[in-house]
């Protein structure tokens, strides 16, 4: 079919197979995320084309207006949830590794929540935080329990923690999977050992289980911090930021697309890009530290 | 010693149980909700529906909040979304796992770093692209930015792509195979495992998105399942019987992926995360 030489083929295939996918990729990460960086340095409203050069104020705004910055605070919850679903997956996938019946059925069906709808779920736990009709007020009365109903999503102080259940509850069972990848391939000899030595269930634990997952459980914090500082679809889905509940990545969306206030946005946009990746380099460096 | 097992037994599985539970609960009241009417919702509390044949609430938000146009639209962006990613993800793997030349590593480097930046930071200039191109509130808009800007196929394909031994190559140049036909014959069909994790996992991920449909395609005739469900539930919020069948309808496709293709999804799951 082609009868010409590999020389000229192999000129063909890079251009034929690279083209496209970098063009693709500099129009839609590399472009905006330097365009980015213009805007956050322009008063910018988002519509039209007219922006001028303001410095760095809207940088001053961020962290001078405690509205904006301080909702980093909201983000704290997601932070505090992460690590509690950390710990628990933990648990269970150290549970669902050992000798026990049907530990695959289990371990399949805690997983089931992370392959469901994302939007679904949030709606779903409206109706289950839902006051008078939720179904975990009535469950609270109906085990006795009726002193310990709440407004759930009404009342501020409880309201991010129940926003912030929501993602454990989304993300437990995938933090569990991987941590029960990181636990099998850990050789059964070492745990031999230990039972010969006479070695507590505890310090096999501490000494042989948690210096063998340490890289793993290092990529979790990283994932956890980050994820924390992304969070948006389920405050913004469940509440729209009233209440008090609005993210970071939130609160930049509405001030770009609902208060017309690009450069502002793009200006958090980047403090946050930068935030992000400080955070992916510290993970790369504990890793790369690992290696060597 | 005996007696410590047996209660380390006994507190696993509670501990199970009550994760269980944990996860089942909210499930089941949704379960129980959508085939109830609007008046024994609200008098029945945790009890079973009356009539689990009452499909009464499933016709209303096919009907109302255009589930059906939802389906459909999601599973056009799906197919294009996918065909694209699998084809850009071998293609750029097998030309840079197998070929070297001067911007090799430059555009190597270039996905290594494009993986890092989140999408949701930079939807701001994102947004003013789309609008450039003309397909703002277009069904082109996220089919674009699923193919641009997520490479994490790439990155993964490059992985598999290395380990597929050079020698089939060399052995198939000897024959005549031009490189298109070792690019077809050869590798496209040897990376099937890394592409079938991918499209479950991408399908997932991209059915499960909200804010790019939201954002992109405000359009009503191009609403997708996560955004009509949410425009479903604004106006019609206290008919929570009717929106829990539409919760339930939309639970059901990547429940159905999961429930047959686990492994694949356990395997990408712990590939993407431990690399």
């Amino acid at each position: 079919m082609f009868n010409l030489s590999y020389k000229t083929q192999r000129i063909l295939i890079l251009f034929g197979f690279l083209t496209i996918p970098v063009l693709l990729s500099l129009t839609f990460s590399y472009y905006p995320a330097l365009s980015l960086l213009y805007y956050s340095f322009t008063d910018w409203s988002g519509l039209g084309w007219e922006m001028n050069w303001v410095g760095f104020d809207n940088y001053k705004e961020i962290f001078s207006r405690p509205e904006i910055f301080g909702v980093f605070k909201n983000n704290a919850y997601y932070f505090v949830g992460g690590l509690l679903q950390t710990c628990v997956a933990l648990y269970f996938a150290i549970v669902l590794t050992s000798r026990l019946k049907g530990r695959n059925i289990f371990r399949s069906m805690l997983f089931i929540p992370y392959v469901l709808h994302s939007v679904a779920i949030v709606i779903m736990f409206r109706n289950v935080y839902h006051v008078q009709y939720g179904s975990l007020n009535i469950f609270l009365e109906a085990i006795g329990l009726g002193s310990w109903q709440q407004q759930w999503l009404g009342n501020p102080h409880l309201v991010n923690f129940s926003l912030a259940f929501i993602s454990i509850w989304k993300y437990f069972g995938l933090t569990m999977v991987i941590f029960i990848g990181a636990l099998q391939s850990i050789p059964a000899d070492n745990y031999e050992a230990a039972k010969i030595d006479g070695a507590s269930g505890w310090q096999t634990f501490r000494f042989i289980t948690l210096p063998s997952i340490r890289s793993v459980l290092e990529l979790m914090l990283i994932l956890t911090l980050t994820g924390a500082l992304e969070a948006f679809d389920i405050p913004y889905i469940m509440m729209l930021g009233a209440n008090d509940t609005h993210t970071f990545v939130s609160k930049t969306v509405d001030m770009a697309f609902k208060f017309q206030q690009a450069g502002l946005a793009s200006a958090m946009a980047v403090v946050l890009l930068l935030i992000v990746i400080a955070f992916i380099i510290l993970q790369r460096k504990l890793l790369f530290r690992e290696e060597k | 010693m005996e007696r410590q097992n047996k209660a380390w037994t006994i507190f696993r599985y509670v501990t199970i149980a009550i994760g269980l539970f944990i996860v089942f609960f909210p499930i089941y009241s949704v379960l129980i909700s959508a085939f109830k009417t609007q008046t024994e919702y609200y008098n029945s509390g945790l009890q079973l529906p009356h009539d689990w044949f009452n499909f009464d609430n499933f016709r209303k938000v096919f009907k109302v909040g255009r589930l059906g146009l939802g389906f459909k639209n999601i599973f056009i962006i799906l197919v294009v979304s996918l065909a694209g990613n699998v084809l850009i993800g071998t293609m750029v793997a097998y030309a840079l796992g197998r070929f070297d030349f001067k911007m090799k590593k430059p555009i190597m480097g270039m996905y290594l770093v494009a993986q890092v930046i989140p999408m949701i930071t930079t939807q701001v200039a994102t947004f003013q692209v789309i609008k450039f191109l003309g397909a703002y509130n277009e069904i082109y808009a996220p089919m674009l930015l699923y193919l641009g800007a997520d490479v994490l196929q790439i990155v993964i394909y490059l992985q598999f792509v290395n380990n597929i031994p050079r020698d089939l190559d060399e052995s198939a140049m000897v024959e005549g195979a031009s490189l298109f036909k070792i690019y077809r014959s050869i590798i496209f069909p040897l990376l099937a495992p890394a592409t079938a994790t991918l499209i479950i996992m991408k399908t997932i991920s991209i059915y499960n998105d909200f804010y790019t449909p939201y954002l992109y395609m405000p359009s009503r005739k191009l609403q997708v399942v996560s955004t009509a469900i949410y425009s479903f539930v604004g106006p019609n919020a206290a008919q929570i019987n009717v929106i829990s069948a539409g919760i339930l309808i939309i639970f059901i496709p990547t429940l159905v992926i999961y429930l047959f293709l686990q492994r694949y999804i356990f395997a990408g799951v712990t590939n993407g995360a431990v690399k």
